[in-house]
């Protein structure tokens, strides 16, 4: 066992974990920070994208060693005190989601394309959002909710 | 698969619980909730603490909130929106003042198992004659309030209108409501569909927010049991077969791991409630359970499906396609049919094993404590995983509580709930709340999977150009199978999925199957038998119309002949009409032909494409709702397949919740092609051999439709369900495109080109 102190959402917590427990079952175990989800624990989903210095990160292959003091934005650091995320709003206005497990995971990868690249053209969004799978089928509005998005955010 | 049970009894269950809660609310106003907190001045609320409670599904607050109870497990499908909408509607409820309450699991509440796309269809007409029964009360508590008719007061938009103009709010009547006596049933009106607020208009789900804010409590998510432990379980690769012998020094040795302990087998076959035994691995945390697991060392039992290989025995039930079978459907006579067709169309398809993979895999967190039984698990049929949680623990289903949480996709997995007995079997011998955890390669490794299916496929065109024979022969492990050995040939209701439900006006038509025995656990999987029946059918279909050198849809329509309802039962005796009588929903030819036609022209059918590309058609009724679709491919030198474009005509009946009816079928699409173009078992000596989603590939965006259009044909029929009928036809449309784009048959999934 270790202490790590992280930066999540902007606050300092002290954690004691293993070095190489992933940030994933930190902050679900550990923080009780359960809206970052599990879905195979090998990268390969998507389901636990988090940010990390606000590039987004795999959770469930990313060691609590490793994160040193990188700021973590999770699914409940997005919005402010006042507003959803233009990201938030998008989806909801899309009526995204189906049983809405992945889309944690679909909105961290989103947020973090549209914040280095405000205007993504569809093979953009494909390239960006290509790991992180829906079983609901959802992407036609992903793809959507992403363009609505950052026509917010162009404005 | 299911028990019978009709709408009548549904509504007998809710009346007699309708009297019960109506005394009972009575009997606490008589044991002294005052009456006199009331705000009269405003005639808006009644007493805050008064709770009106005229059936099990719906409650009024004397400060006017609304709350629902939604008994039907969200997985996806936007139910827990959609039917209490219907109840809101009715009674004239505000949506912004109504709460939704996901109800345990309970036969009280009638039939909850969550699969089968039965919910809109069983519970629309109950649930909107719960609502008016509500609205009727409230008028008559006002009428009777201001001493006037009943029928000068109105409910309207949570208050009870006079046609003087004067006002009282649900609140306030929600006390005065509860002294009335019941309504007779005949006295209740249903509201016109012309006066529908919220039914068949655009809402979101009521989830929304939650959801898109990380705050929705799907099944590992609740964390209010204090000194709860974490479970993951290492299971033979056979399932059933057991073990010799484990040893667990060096996983007791990994931080946090509490305990090591073998769960039973249960041998072959699995049934569909039992866990699939194995070593248990409890820990503080989810990672030291998971380290822990890869700690131990266990020697495995081999049993009788030790010898099990996917691949020859997809070859060998193909070879038994080939061969004279069992007739399940059959009228004229086949064989001379083919015997003097001018033309034969012969083909083969086969399926292969398909995991279901929902992004939340198996889990749930249980408490055995005190002789009961407490648990929060995603679970699409929660009555049975209460009965599965008592008989395993040896309890009165009494002491069994089952707290649905949000499922993160089922698609029929979470119909078993053979992982929340793992819970609580584990919480039991640990003494304290547990939850367990399925990885993703526990799920991939131990699914109930969805058959594999080998067909065969001869159709006679005769020298007129008219088909005129139709052998079927459908090869496939029954699902009963996984329960029962001695169930080793497909079922009528299986059977009914797609086969022998076959609508087509030919003379001579054979139906036939052969035994398969079931050799690893099989389930339903959305759309079921559907999924190989209606992809057999629809690309020999297109085969058909390139023989006879016509038009597919216009094949199609010529082969179903003259607008009937068709009488299946006469055709075949095992026809299953979706546990509906065939006089509530026949089986209509012209509402086939409406959608058919529909998509013609919806989707601009026969437009010129650029070479490499091309629009394939399929239609399909399954689950009493009728889908035609059409799919436009693109695929280039690399054999990359993409999906530009896809129409959907749906007729559902009355659209109960058009957003998301639009939102299954867009999702549906895509489920299908994935099921199509990437998802394949296989297992090797027992044992499956993928693990993970880098080896069992599903469809991700590039994978996806770009766009799928879903037209919804306006109706007033009973409405039916759409969580699955959008998966059977769009594969052999998909099909069938790929070959209008590059000349290739597509005779096996999933689809490989190259």
């Amino acid at each position: 066992m270790a202490t790590y102190q992280l930066n999540i959402n902007g606050e300092t917590r002290d954690v004691e974990a293993v070095p190489n427990t992933p940030l994933l079952w930190v902050l679900r175990d550990n923080l009780g920070l359960t809206g970052t989800k599990y879905g195979c624990g090998v990268a390969q989903c998507g389901a636990c994208t988090v940010h990390l210095d606000g590039t987004a990160v795999r959770s469930c292959s990313t060691p609590v060693s490793t994160v040193g003091n990188k700021k973590v934005t999770t699914i409940e650091g997005l919005a402010t005190a006042d507003a959803l995320h233009p990201v938030q709003q998008a989806w909801m206005q899309e009526n995204v989601p189906q049983c809405g497990y992945c889309q944690s995971g679909q909105i961290m990868s989103a947020v973090a394309l549209i914040e280095k690249n405000p205007t993504p053209s569809d093979s953009d969004i494909e390239a960006a959002m290509s790991g992180n799978i829906c079983r609901c089928g959802t992407y036609e509005r992903i793809r959507k909710a992403i363009k609505r998005a950052s026509n917010t955010a162009a404005k | 698969m299911k028990t019978e049970l009709n709408e009548s009894t549904i509504f007998k269950v809710s009346r007699r619980d309708f009297l019960k809660s109506t005394s009972m609310s009575i009997s606490g106003l008589l044991l002294g909730i005052s009456f006199s907190c009331s705000d009269t001045s405003k005639k808006l609320v009644g007493n805050p603490d008064y709770v009106f409670s005229p059936n099990l599904f719906i409650t009024i607050n004397g400060n006017g909130d609304v709350t629902l109870i939604a008994h039907r497990s969200e997985m996806g499908t936007g139910i827990r929106t959609s039917l209490p909408l219907v109840m809101a509607d009715e009674m004239e409820a505000d949506w912004n003042r109504v709460k939704i309450v996901q109800a345990v699991g309970d036969e009280k509440y009638g039939n909850q198992n969550t699969d089968g796309s039965y919910s809109v269809r069983m519970f629309f007409t109950p649930l909107r004659k719960a609502g008016a029964t509500v609205r009727l009360l409230l008028e008559q508590a006002a009428a009777k309030e201001w001493g006037v008719e009943v029928s000068e007061c109105k409910a309207q938009n949570h208050e009870v209108v006079h046609t003087s103009g004067k006002s009282l709010g649900f609140g306030f009547l929600a006390e005065k409501a509860a002294a009335l006596p019941l309504p007779d049933e005949a006295s209740i009106t249903l509201k016109s569909p012309k006066d529908f607020k919220y039914i068949t208009k655009q809402s979101s789900i009521v989830d929304l927010k939650d959801i898109v804010t990380g705050k929705a409590k799907f099944g590992l998510d609740n964390n209010h049991l204090p000194n709860t432990k974490v479970a993951v379980i290492k299971r033979n690769p056979e399932p059933g077969a057991g073990m010799k012998s484990f040893t667990s020094d060096k996983a007791m040795k990994v931080p946090g791991v509490i305990k090591v302990f073998s769960l039973d087998a249960p041998g072959f076959p699995t049934f569909l409630n039992k866990p699939l035994g194995g070593v248990v691995v409890v820990a503080e945390n989810t990672w030291a359970a998971l380290e822990g697991r890869k700690a131990i060392e266990v020697t495995w039992n081999k049993g009788i499906n030790a010898d099990y290989d996917s691949h020859s025995y997809n070859n060998d039930m193909l070879k038994r396609a080939k061969e004279k079978g069992k007739v399940r459907r059959e009228s004229g006579q086949v064989e001379k049919g083919l015997a003097n067709a001018k033309k034969i169309i012969e083909a083969d398809y086969v399926v292969p094993l398909l995991s279901h993979t929902p992004m939340e895999t198996p889990c749930a967190l249980a408490h055995v404590h005190d002789n009961i039984c407490e648990v929060w698990a995603p679970v699409q049929d929660p009555q049975f995983t209460r009965k599965s949680l008592a008989e395993a623990l040896g309890m009165d289903v009494k002491a069994v509580t089952v707290n649905v949480t949000l499922l993160g996709g089922a698609f029929g997995r979470k119909s078993k709930p053979d992982y929340v007995v793992e819970a609580a079997l584990v919480s039991r011998t640990m003494g304290t709340p547990v939850k367990i955890l399925w990885t993703r390669e526990d799920d991939i490794q131990h699914d109930y999977y969805h058959f594999p299916a080998a067909q065969h496929l001869k159709v006679g065109i005769d020298e007129n150009n008219k088909v005129t024979s139709w052998l079927h022969r459908s090869v496939f492990p029954p699902i009963d199978g996984t329960s029962n050995a001695k169930v080793n040939e497909a079922t009528g209701l299986e059977l009914s999925m797609g086969m022998i439900d076959l609508p087509y006006a030919i003379d001579n038509v054979c139906c036939e199957t052969q035994v398969a025995q079931v050799k690893t656990r099989i389930g339903w999987l959305r759309s079921v038998a559907n999924i190989h029946h209606a992809y057999a059918i629809g690309c020999t279909l297109d085969e058909v119309a390139k023989a006879r050198g016509v038009d597919p849809i216009q094949n199609t329509l010529d082969m179903l002949g003259g607008d009937r309802m068709i009488d299946f039962a006469a055709l075949a005796p095992e026809f299953w009409n979706y546990d509906e009588k065939i006089e509530d929903h026949p089986w209509s030819t012209a509402r086939f032909r409406n959608v058919i036609e529909t998509v013609k022209e919806k989707s601009s059918w026969g437009k010129k494409l650029p070479k490499g590309s091309g629009q394939g058609f399929a239609a399909h009724r399954s689950f009493l709702t009728y889908v035609a679709c059409v799919v436009e491919v693109t695929v280039d030198a690399n054999n990359k397949i993409r999906i530009p474009k896809v129409d959907y005509v749906v007729d559902c009946g009355i659209p109960v919740n058009p957003e998301r009816i639009k939102s299954q079928f867009e999702g549906g699409a895509a489920f299908a092609a994935s099921l199509a173009l990437k998802s394949e078992i296989t297992v090797s000596k027992g044992a499956v051999q993928q693990s993970n989603f880098n080896n069992y590939l599903v469809g991700r965006m590039s994978d996806s439709p770009y766009e799928t259009a879903v037209h919804i044909i306006e109706s007033n029929e009973k409405p039916t369900g759409v969580g699955e009928p959008p998966v059977p036809p769009f594969i052999p449309a998909l099909c069938n495109a790929i070959y209008a784009a590059t000349g290739k048959r597509v005779r096996q999934l999933p689809v490989r080109l190259a």
